[in-house]
């Protein structure tokens, strides 16, 4: 139980150092291809972290959603607004300073609320939860907002396809 | 393991998409930055569904993920008009309403 408790402790941090930084490459690259693939490289850590957790089909729905469609999305994006496919200096506004100071502060809170909140809360992943038991869930207790986030779907499609499309 | 080396793993994520969105000025590195603040919100949801032996943290995270995906579609086809009326994605130069 221990060795298995530090195995995942171990996979954890290489996961997570990785994710980490991706993450900073993403807001820093000066290239948008490559923030867009560095963006692949944190969702794909952030799947790894579900299986970790136990939530495999979240996982693969992380992997099937963000990497298969979301980032294509991404990528087309990119091409059609003709960004150069290379090094851009002016990717940052003027308020980098600023916007450091900000996002810093709110790390400083979230660490400090966090330490003090869930200091030595373990998780215990004996009992992994089952496809079956999230399909479940879904289709009883939550049924009602799964309609609701089909419908907005159909929204957005229609909204997106209203909004892009010449004429 | 611990709960809070996932939810510190998340809150990095998080400020790091904080970081994007209020430095970045590509309309499409924007969005992207909100991309992390997403995910940083569904590890957070993951990690403590499983904390709590819950199912339900799994699908919070799963109705974010499809309401994410309607956002970036939503999201681009703004970013390709506003290309499309402006001949750039530089978001600092969208200042029509500002009083």
């Amino acid at each position: 139980m221990v060795a298995v408790a530090t195995a995942q402790n171990v996979a954890f941090w290489a996961i997570a150092v990785v994710m980490i930084g991706a993450a900073f490459n993403v807001v820093t690259s000066t290239n948008v291809v490559r923030a867009a693939l560095s963006l692949v490289v944190v969702l794909a850590g952030v799947a790894a972290q579900y299986i970790l957790l136990a939530a495999e089909f979240t996982a693969v729905v992380q992997v099937l959603v963000y990497i298969g469609a979301v980032v294509v999305l991404f990528l087309f994006g990119i091409m059609l607004t003709r960004a150069r496919i290379g090094h851009e200096s002016d990717l940052d506004n003027s308020n980098r300073i600023p916007a450091f100071v900000v996002s810093f502060a709110v790390f400083v809170l979230l660490v400090a609320l966090l330490r003090d909140a869930f200091g030595h809360a373990h998780i215990n992943v004996s009992a992994p939860s089952t496809t079956e038991q999230v399909g479940d869930a879904i289709f009883s207790t939550y049924l009602v907002p799964f309609e609701v986030a089909s419908v907005l779907l159909l929204a957005a499609l229609v909204g997106a396809i209203v909004l892009a499309r010449r004429d | 393991m611990l709960l809070n080396q996932f939810l510190f793993l998340a809150a990095v994520l998080f400020c790091t998409g904080i970081y994007g969105v209020l430095a970045r000025k590509n309309g499409v590195l924007v969005l992207m930055s909100v991309e992390l603040i997403l995910n940083a919100v569904n590890l957070n949801l993951v990690a403590f569904g499983a904390f709590n032996q819950s199912v339900a943290g799994q699908v919070f995270a799963l109705f974010v993920i499809a309401i994410a995906a309607a956002e970036v579609g939503v999201g681009l086809a703004i970013v390709l008009l506003i290309y499309r009326n402006r001949k750039s994605v530089d978001l600092t130069g969208i200042d029509a309403l500002k009083g």
